[in-house]
C-alpha cells in the first residue's frame, strides 16, 4: 500500500502521469456458447475507486471474478502492478474480495473471520489480533468482536465483510454489489463511509454495481457494461452529461430520446429534423456525423423547462399536454404528451412550499430547452 | 376436508369424540406416531424388561412369572441374578466391548470412505449429481441378506477374489477372508455406507460455494480451506452419519453371523444364541436391556453435541 499516493485530486487517466496499476487487455470469457465478457480492455490507476456498472447478466461480475482468480479468462491478459495474473490461483493474488452475500464464515466469530486471512498468510497470532483490533475500530465494530455472523444485522455483517477484505491490505479490493443488501437509508450512509475508508487507506477499489446512483456517488470513474462489453468509460459527470450511446444515456439516469435526421451540419451548429419532437432541434455544437444521418437527441428531464406561455428566448420549444404529475417531495416529474404522440419527461424542483398556480394534469404546456442542453447520439 | 367431516355423519361423530378427548388438529398428528411408538416400542420393551427380571425355568414360556397372585397376596419376585451373571461371565462384557469396537471402527472407516464420496456428489453438476445419488441408493433395491450372501461368494476360499488372485499368479494358496473379523468390518462398512453418505451429502450440498471462494480469496490453500471451513461446517453431517452407522452396527447380527468366524462374538450374536440356542430368555433379555443402556449413553452424548452444532448455525 502506498499512503503517499495522491488519491482523489489527481486524475492520472487524463494526464497519464503514471502507468496503469491494473491492466485488463482484450479479456474475453466464454461459458460454452455464451460469451459473458467480450474483448474488454481497461486500465485502472492506483488509488482509484472504479465502478463497473451494468444490468444483470452484463458480465460485470464475471469480470470481477476473473480479477479475483475464480474464473480464468478464455482470452486476454490481466496485469496487477506489473505482474501477469495468468495461472495465479486466488490464494496467491494481491486482491481481496467483498462478496455480495458477504460470505462470512458462520462458525467463526467476527474476530476470527477477520483474522482468517492474516493467519493463512502466516502472520503471527499477536500481530494478527492487533491488526484485527485496528480494522474493527476503523469500521466501528469493536464491541461486536466476539459475536457470530448470525447475531449481527445486515449492516453490521457488511462492515465485517469489508473489514475482512481490507485487513490484508490488498493491492486491489474487489467489491461485488457491496451495498446491495442494505436498505436505502443505510446504503446512503454506508456509501460515504466507504469513500472515507478508501481515502484513508488509499487502496484501489473496484466496485461492481447495478445501481447507477451508487456508481455516481462512489466512483472516480465508471465503466458502463452491456452484453459483455465496456460501452463507455468516464468520470461520473462525463457519463451523465456526455453519454456515448443510447444505452448509456438510458441506463444512467433517465432520458428523453428524439429520433431524427441531420438536416444542417455546420461548424458550430447542427439541425435535426425530428418527427417525434414535432419540428427541428437546434444544437449549438457539432459532432462527427453527416447530413441525412439517422441520430438520436438525448435530453435529460431536468434540462427541460415548462411554461404556460410560449418561451421565445429558448432555442428549442414545442407544445404538449400534461399527462401525469408524480410528486416526489423534492421535485415533481411531469409526463408530457407531445402532438407527435411522444411522451417527454420533465422534472421540476419544488422550490416553494405552497404553489397556488401549479401546472397540473390535462393542461396544455410549452416545453423548451437551450441549444446546449442535449446530446446527439449516433448509436 | 373440514367440509367433508361436517357432511359425513360417522366422521362427524368421530371428530366430536376425539375433540371431547382433547385431541384435535395438531394433537392428532402427533398422537399417531406416539401411539405407534407406545404399542410397538414401549410395550415390547417393558415385556423384555419384565422377562429380564424373571428366573429361567423349563416351561412355556421359559421363565418364571414376575408377579404371582396366590389368592390373597401379590408376590413380586425380582431376580437381579441375570444382570449379575452378565458381569461374572467375561463372554458378555467382551462381546459388548467388541461390538462397540467393531461399530466404532466401521463407522470411522465408513466416514473416511463416505466423506470424499459425499463431497464429490455434492459438488457435481445437476444431472450427474442425481445419477450418483441414485447409485448410492440403488443397493437398497435388493435384499440386504442377499447382498451379504453375495459377499460370501466373493470372500470364500474358492471365491471370486481368491480365484482371480490365484489365476493372476499373485498368490499360491487362497487367503482366508471369510469367517474373519476383516470380513465383518467389510460387510458392515459396505452395508452402512449409504447411511453415512446421505446425511453427509445433505449437509455438504448446502455448503455455499462463496464460503470456499472467500477462503481461497483470503489466502487459504485448498487444504486449509478444507480443514478450517468445509470440515467444521460439515460436523453436523459427520455426527449424523456416524450415528446412523455406529448405532445399528453395535447390535448387528446378520453380518457377523454370515461373514464372521466363530470368535467374532458381537452382542447381537450372543443375544441370538441366548434366545434360540440356550433358550435362556431372562439372560437374553438382560443382555438386550444392558445393550440398550450401553448404546443410549453414547447416543445421548452425540445428540447433545449435534444439537449444540445446529443451534450455533
Amino acid at each position: 500500500m502506498n499512503k503517499s499516493a495522491p488519491v482523489a485530486s489527481a486524475r492520472p487517466w487524463v494526464a497519464e502521469t503514471e502507468p496503469p496499476f491494473l491492466r485488463i487487455q482484450k479479456v474475453s470469457k466464454r461459458f460454452g456458447d455464451f460469451t459473458a465478457v467480450d474483448d474488454v480492455s481497461l486500465d485502472i490507476y492506483r488509488g482509484e475507486l472504479f465502478c463497473l456498472l451494468g444490468g444483470s447478466g452484463c458480465g460485470k461480475s464475471t469480470l470481477l471474478r476473473m480479477l479475483a482468480g475464480f474464473e480464468t479468462p478464455s482470452e486476454g491478459r490481466i496485469e496487477i502492478d506489473g505482474q501477469d495474473m495468468a495461472g495465479i490461483p486466488p490464494y496467491e493474488r494481491p486482491t481481496n474480495m467483498m462478496f455480495q452475500s458477504y460470505a462470512l464464515f458462520p462458525h467463526m466469530t467476527v474476530e476470527r473471520n477477520i483474522a482468517y486471512g492474516l493467519l493463512r498468510e502466516g502472520v503471527k497470532r499477536d500481530e494478527a489480533m492487533s491488526r484485527v483490533t485496528d480494522i474493527l475500530k476503523l469500521v466501528q465494530m469493536t464491541q461486536f468482536a466476539r459475536r457470530k455472523p448470525h447475531q449481527l444485522s445486515g449492516g453490521q455483517r457488511q462492515r465485517v465483510a469489508l473489514a475482512r477484505a481490507l485487513v490484508k491490505r490488498p493491492k486491489v479490493l474487489l467489491l461485488d454489489e457491496p451495498l446491495g443488501a442494505l436498505d436505502k437509508k443505510l446504503r446512503e450512509e454506508t456509501q460515504f463511509e466507504l469513500l472515507k475508508i478508501q481515502e484513508t487507506l488509499g487502496i484501489t477499489f473496484i466496485v461492481v454495481t447495478h445501481d447507477q446512483e451508487e456508481a455516481m456517488t462512489l466512483s472516480t470513474r465508471i465503466g458502463v457494461m452491456d452484453a459483455g462489453q465496456i460501452v463507455q468509460v468516464g468520470e461520473p459527470d462525463e457519463i451523465y452529461e456526455h453519454p456515448s450511446s443510447r444505452f448509456v444515456a438510458d441506463f444512467v439516469g433517465s432520458v428523453n430520446l428524439f429520433e431524427g435526421r441531420i438536416s444542417v451540419d455546420e461548424k458550430d451548429r447542427l439541425e435535426i429534423d425530428s418527427a417525434e419532437m414535432g419540428g427541428t432541434i437546434h444544437v449549438g455544437h457539432s459532432t462527427s456525423c453527416t447530413v441525412d444521418q439517422k441520430v438520436w437527441y438525448a435530453l435529460r428531464p431536468e434540462k427541460v423547462r415548462l411554461d404556460r406561455d410560449e418561451p421565445v428566448d429558448e432555442a428549442n420549444r414545442t407544445q404538449g399536454m400534461v399527462e401525469e404529475v408524480l410528486y416526489l417531495g423534492g421535485q415533481s416529474i411531469y409526463k408530457i404528451k407531445l402532438n407527435s404522440g411522444k411522451t417527454v419527461r420533465a422534472t421540476k424542483p419544488n422550490l416553494v412550499r405552497h404553489e397556488d398556480d401549479v401546472i397540473s394534469w390535462d393542461e396544455p404546456v410549452w416545453i423548451s430547452w437551450g441549444d446546449t442542453a442535449g446530446v446527439v447520439l449516433t448509436r | 376436508m373440514a367440509a367433508l367431516i361436517e357432511r359425513v355423519a360417522p366422521l362427524r361423530w368421530t371428530a366430536a369424540l376425539l375433540q371431547r378427548l382433547g385431541l384435535h388438529g395438531r394433537g392428532l398428528v402427533v398422537a399417531v406416531p406416539v401411539l405407534w411408538l407406545l404399542v410397538f416400542f414401549l410395550v415390547p420393551f417393558l415385556v423384555v424388561a419384565k422377562i429380564s427380571l424373571s428366573e429361567a425355568m423349563i416351561a412355556r414360556p421359559p421363565y418364571a412369572p414376575l408377579f404371582e397372585w396366590d389368592g390373597w397376596r401379590l408376590n413380586v419376585v425380582m431376580n437381579l441374578e441375570n444382570f449379575r451373571y452378565l458381569w461374572t461371565d467375561r463372554l458378555y462384557i467382551n462381546a459388548y466391548f467388541f461390538s462397540i469396537q467393531v461399530a466404532f471402527i466401521s463407522a470411522t472407516v465408513a466416514l473416511l470412505i463416505g466423506y470424499p464420496m459425499a463431497y464429490f456428489i455434492a459438488r457435481s453438476p445437476e444431472p450427474r449429481r442425481t445419477f450418483l445419488l441414485m447409485m448410492v441408493i440403488l443397493p437398497f433395491w435388493t435384499s440386504f441378506l442377499l447382498r451379504v450372501y453375495a459377499w460370501q461368494g466373493f470372500l470364500r476360499s474358492n471365491g471370486v477374489i481368491n480365484n482371480t488372485l490365484i489365476s493372476l499368479g499373485i498368490i499360491d494358496t487362497p487367503i482366508q477372508m471369510l469367517q474373519t473379523n476383516f470380513a465383518v468390518y467389510l460387510g458392515i462398512v459396505y452395508t452402512y455406507l449409504p447411511f453415512m453418505i446421505l446425511p453427509l451429502f445433505a449437509n455438504l450440498v448446502k455448503l455455499e460455494e462463496s464460503l470456499l471462494e472467500a477462503s481461497a480469496d483470503l489466502g487459504g490453500r485448498p487444504m486449509a480451506t478444507f480443514f478450517y471451513v468445509t470440515l467444521p461446517l460439515s460436523l453436523p453431517g459427520i455426527v449424523g452419519g456416524f450415528m446412523l452407522v455406529f448405532i445399528p452396527a453395535i447390535g448387528e447380527f446378520v453380518i457377523p453371523e454370515l461373514l464372521g468366524g466363530p470368535d467374532t462374538l458381537m452382542i447381537g450374536r450372543v443375544l441370538w444364541n441366548e434366545f434360540f440356542s440356550n433358550r435362556d430368555w431372562p439372560v437374553a433379555s438382560a443382555v438386550a436391556i444392558a445393550m440398550l443402556v450401553a448404546v443410549v449413553v453414547p447416543i445421548m452424548i452425540l445428540r447433545s453435541f449435534q444439537a449444540r452444532l445446529t443451534e450455533e448455525k
